[in-house]
């Protein structure tokens, strides 16, 4: 659905390429985490999805269309929840109604279901400034789900939420997303949303370092306490005795702890890229 | 995260749709809820609650009719219980008796005991 093809980036031709012929493909009925380290790439990664950036050479596609053009048909398509946004002073029904007609599929009553999934239901001639940081955020994420686009990019959409929002941010997804949707949620937060993703993407020092299905992950990894005789690729101490990510056995079938997931992938790159390039068991 | 029961997720749903099944909150030949429904109701994704439906339907503890959704197989009650047999018979068991022999509890106490939880 949308398509990364061979992109290199730089933001000054002086400090060299932040992405060199990146290549990965983003398909609909998923929602993919993209996890990478603070100064990764990965908002800039995001802004090239979204076309507000211009490549150095490759580029991305949404079916086969170069998102660059910023062509009205894929722009009714994309919507981008920043980590950091303005929204203008008026209120939620008069930016609504300024900003609906720009998405086709926007639907008044999905937008009312979502508010009221985040307790913001109440009053839609509320002003947009008169709302806190993390009430504006309940209010375009509310928003950016009504206007159904076939992809989503939210960054850091949890940064700032209170902790009975983290939940209300679960359930959005969970509710909001169709077969023919495709969401990417870019995030340190891994606790917040680690259950809602089937797909995680690493991004480290511009590269991917990982890019597989959370049940592709289950199947080769295991999460779990260490055993006599493990080699483990992640060691991790906690209150029970030492946790370890290893190659899992057949049959053995462990919930994915993302955040080990992350360290592991970051500590022993090499072994986990073998470990996903084999064909499997 | 409780490392205890790391089973993977899709396990674990599974899990509480055999309670529900055994404790009668779902009844057999009744409708089992939709994918998308249990989904946000439990704020998992999708593909993972298809997943368990998938291994559930295999099991033979729930079945599909064309267009209606996912019901609860007559037998679903004896299948989750001889699964749950196994499961603690081959796995938990083993991990039981080790720590009864580390401590030494003898299989006469054992017996006491569970005779003494069986009567209340």
């Amino acid at each position: 659905m949308l398509s990364i093809n061979d992109l290199t980036f730089s933001y000054n031709k002086h400090v060299g390429d932040l992405f060199h012929n990146l290549s990965f493909e983003l398909n609909a009925g998923n929602v993919y985490g993209l996890l990478g380290k603070n100064g990764s790439g990965k908002t800039t990664l995001i802004n090239l999805m979204c076309g507000l950036l211009t490549p150095k050479s490759g580029n991305v596609t949404l079916d086969d269309e170069n998102v660059r053009a910023r062509l009205p048909k894929t722009m009714s398509d994309i919507f981008l929840v920043p980590e950091e946004f303005d929204l203008p002073n008026l209120s939620l029904k008069r930016y609504a109604s300024i900003n609906a007609p720009f998405y086709p599929n926007f639907s008044m009553d999905d937008m009312q279901r979502y508010l009221d999934i985040f307790d913001m239901g109440g009053d839609i001639d509320v002003k947009l400034h008169s709302l806190s940081m993390g009430q504006k955020k309940k209010v375009l994420l509310a928003f950016a789900f009504a206007t159904n686009t076939r992809v989503l990019i939210m960054d850091e959409p949890t940064n700032g939420l209170d902790i009975p929002s983290k939940s209300q941010f679960r359930k959005l997804v969970t509710t909001g997303m169709t077969d023919d949707k495709m969401m990417l949620i870019s995030t340190h937060q891994v606790r917040d949303i680690s259950e809602i993703l089937d797909h995680v993407t690493i991004l480290d020092q511009s590269k991917v370092l990982l890019n597989a299905s959370i049940a592709d992950v289950t199947s080769r990894l295991a999460f779990r306490p260490m055993r006599e005789g493990d080699q483990p690729l992640f060691t991790q101490p906690s209150v029970m005795g030492s946790l370890v990510v290893v190659p899992a056995d057949p049959d053995e079938e462990t919930a994915v702890d993302l955040e080990m997931l992350f360290n592991a992938t970051l500590q022993n790159p090499d072994a986990i890229n073998q470990l996903f390039n084999a064909p499997k068991a | 995260m409780n490392f205890k029961d790391n089973k993977a997720i899709y396990l674990q749903i599974a899990d509480r749709i055999g309670d529900q099944i055994l404790s009668g909150t779902l009844t057999t030949e009744g409708k089992v809820p939709s994918v998308r429904e249990l989904a946000a109701e439990i704020e998992v994704n999708a593909n993972t609650v298809a997943r368990t439906y998938e291994y559930l339907q295999q099991c033979g503890v729930i079945f599909t009719k064309r267009g209606l959704g996912y019901f609860v197989c007559p037998d679903a009650s004896e299948k989750i219980i001889a699964m749950r047999r196994e499961q603690l018979m081959q796995g938990e068991m083993d991990y039981f008796f080790r720590q009864l022999k580390a401590v030494g509890i003898t299989p006469t106490e054992l017996q006491e005991k569970y005779q003494e939880y069986l009567k209340c």
